[in-house]
């Protein structure tokens, strides 16, 4: 069919724009700093070119939060594609339904009670838990087709929820640096991340982008409400519990190595609905692109905001993420008010 | 070729703790337009859920044969084509696409990469239900009538031997809802057992071979139109009279008063 065919083009143009604007805010990131490079030069440095000097800023200091920042935007972006998929939902997202506060959570736990160091794959593996756990009682209490409302209510409960508890498990613990760290894990942050940290998380944002992209069939077919994916022999139950724990993994190991970081699965699915359009299934991979460009400008952007201190992207995301998430509030408003029409 | 397709043995459903369905045992042949009718609350949509497995049932329900319990969920996709009420589509998916996820159980999980044989499965349904044209269209674009027909369309493109419609024709103006049974009854017709939920006594005594007339989570009668639909019945079960007469050798009823 014609505009089938068109619609196959425009979506594979749009991922191939995506990737060429994903790997140019990769460079542009890798060039930002006290030193500053361009574009090139940081190509040329990449491939072993430019001084000593040059290669260890990029290759050591920066690579490792260049990566982070595209492997952790791209996983906040199929989390939160996946998350409305499943919930059928367009104000769904990680961050609203207090995922990474609860993955933050797990982490700060860990460290608190004193059972692992910061460096240690117990942390990633607590916050996943946390994180399973919170999406499952968020799931649980708001029931089955749970309208909007009742979603953000529930999601908001346990995202306060697991804030106080983290800011309390930080309290009770004797780390002297306890205001900065509850900043750290509140706010999340990209600097100073070492290949240590992606060697860290990119083992389960690996595992949970898998999951993901595993169910994007039935995802599809849940467009057609429960009862009818079912009866086209999609198990929804399964489907259910697998979503949480692919958004689990993703998030938990995006929360260990950098805090929580809100709102770039919440966006990156609006953005690209106009050009892919609402399949959940098509919508995975061009949003895990979306987040991942959100993440790396953002964390350019905090570098060359001229500010004494510096900003943590965690705080310039949720700047950016609730005036959208408000302004997508408007445009939902004749759903919130009624049921879900 | 009478033998019969579906059947139920003593099913009955709990929901919530009370019970909704008793013990109701049916035996329905292929190439059959069944009518399920009923008062509000009667019991027939969960009578198509149990029989579709879409919810636990006690007693045994076979399908070609085989015990329903024994079959996977993808098995039982490719057996029943399940239409449920207000058929809701949560985004504004393309109605080919639509169309399309009937053929999932079939493999065919992806619409934009199908076989010879899941695309013209697709092609045929939407031409039995005349939909074609809004292909590319989003279903929540299209007006209520397009809407049950493209729902329509998914169903058959299943190619289930059994189709199981909840209120196909609920909220369709008259020619909307003769068109759905007439596609039904073509289906029926071309060898598939439907059964049909409708709360539209006259469409059911004209398009249907055999009506079951449910009442608080029974079966209380079944049978071709005139039995099935009495006056005993109707008084008993709807509480109503109704006038009788035929046209084109079709049986005509209509609710008339109250009793």
């Amino acid at each position: 069919m014609v505009t089938d065919s068109a619609a196959a083009k425009r979506r594979t143009s749009t991922i191939i724009i995506m990737m060429l604007l994903v790997v140019l805010l990769a460079l542009i990131s890798l060039g930002v700093g006290p030193v500053r490079m361009s574009p090139l030069e940081v190509l040329d440095t990449l491939f072993g070119g430019g001084n000593d000097v040059y290669r260890v800023i990029v290759q050591e200091i920066r690579l490792p939060r260049t990566i982070l920042a595209v492997a952790i935007g791209a996983i906040l972006g199929l989390s939160g594609a996946a998350l409305q998929g499943l919930l059928r939902n367009p104000l769904a997202s990680p961050s609203l339904f207090g995922a990474p506060q609860a993955a933050a959570f797990g982490a700060v736990l860990v460290i608190a009670l004193g059972l692992a160091d910061v460096r240690s794959y117990a942390l990633p593996g607590a916050a996943v838990v946390t994180a399973f756990l919170s999406v499952f009682v968020l799931l649980v209490v708001a029931g089955r087709n749970a309208g909007l409302l009742i979603l953000i209510l529930a999601g908001l409960a346990i995202s306060s929820l697991a804030g106080s508890a983290t800011a309390l498990a930080m309290n009770l613990s004797s780390n002297p640096f306890v205001a900065l760290e509850i900043a750290f894990w509140l706010l999340g942050s990209l600097e100073d991340r070492s290949f240590r940290h992606v060697m860290l998380a990119l083992p389960f944002i690996t595992i949970g982008a898998i999951i993901l992209m595993s169910q994007r069939n039935a995802l599809r077919a849940l467009s057609l409400g429960e009862e009818t994916a079912q009866s086209l022999g999609v198990h929804v139950g399964a489907l259910r519990l697998i979503v949480i724990l692919g958004v689990a993994f993703g998030v938990g190991g995006a929360v260990a190595v950098t805090g929580t970081i809100g709102f770039i699965g919440l966006i990156a699915p609006h953005l690209m609905r106009p050009l892919i359009g609402y399949d959940p299934a098509r919508l995975l991979v061009p949003s895990a692109l979306t987040g991942a460009a959100l993440l790396l400008a953002a964390d350019i952007a905090v570098r060359i905001i001229p500010s004494t201190s510096d900003i943590k992207v965690g705080v310039l995301t949720s700047l950016i993420g609730v005036p959208f998430f408000l302004y997508l509030i408007v445009r939902e408003r004749r759903a919130l008010g009624g049921g879900v029409g | 070729m009478m033998d019969a397709f579906l059947t139920a043995h003593k099913l009955s459903v709990m929901l919530a703790g009370r019970e909704v369905l008793h013990d109701i045992s049916l035996a329905l042949p292929r190439q059959h337009l069944v009518a399920l009718v009923g008062p509000n609350g009667a019991g027939k949509t969960t009578l198509l859920r149990a029989l579709a497995g879409l919810l636990p049932a006690r007693g045994a329900i076979h399908v070609g044969g085989d015990p329903l319990a024994s079959l996977s969920l993808r098995e039982r996709a490719k057996r029943f084509g399940y239409l449920p009420q207000g058929h809701m589509v949560h985004w504004p998916l393309p109605a080919r696409d639509i169309v399309a996820l009937g053929r999932y159980p079939h493999g065919a999980t992806d619409p934009a990469r199908l076989s010879p044989t899941d695309e013209a499965a697709v092609e045929r349904a939407m031409q039995a239900t005349d939909v074609t044209q809004f292909s590319t269209r989003p279903a929540t674009e299209l007006s209520g009538g397009e809407r049950s027909r493209v729902a329509l369309a998914r169903v058959l493109a299943v190619e289930a031997p059994v189709i199981l419609a909840d209120e196909p024709t609920a909220a369709l103006d008259p020619r909307f809802q003769i068109e759905v049974m007439k596609n039904l009854r073509a289906a029926a017709d071309s060898g598939i057992l439907a059964i049909v939920v409708t709360h539209d006594l006259g469409l059911a005594a004209r398009y249907a071979d055999v009506v079951m007339v449910m009442q608080e989570g029974r079966l209380v009668a079944q049978g071709a139109p005139a039995e099935a639909l009495s006056d005993t019945i109707l008084a008993d079960v709807f509480r109503v009279t109704a006038y009788r007469t035929g046209h084109e050798h079709r049986m005509i009823i209509v609710p008339w008063a109250g009793v």
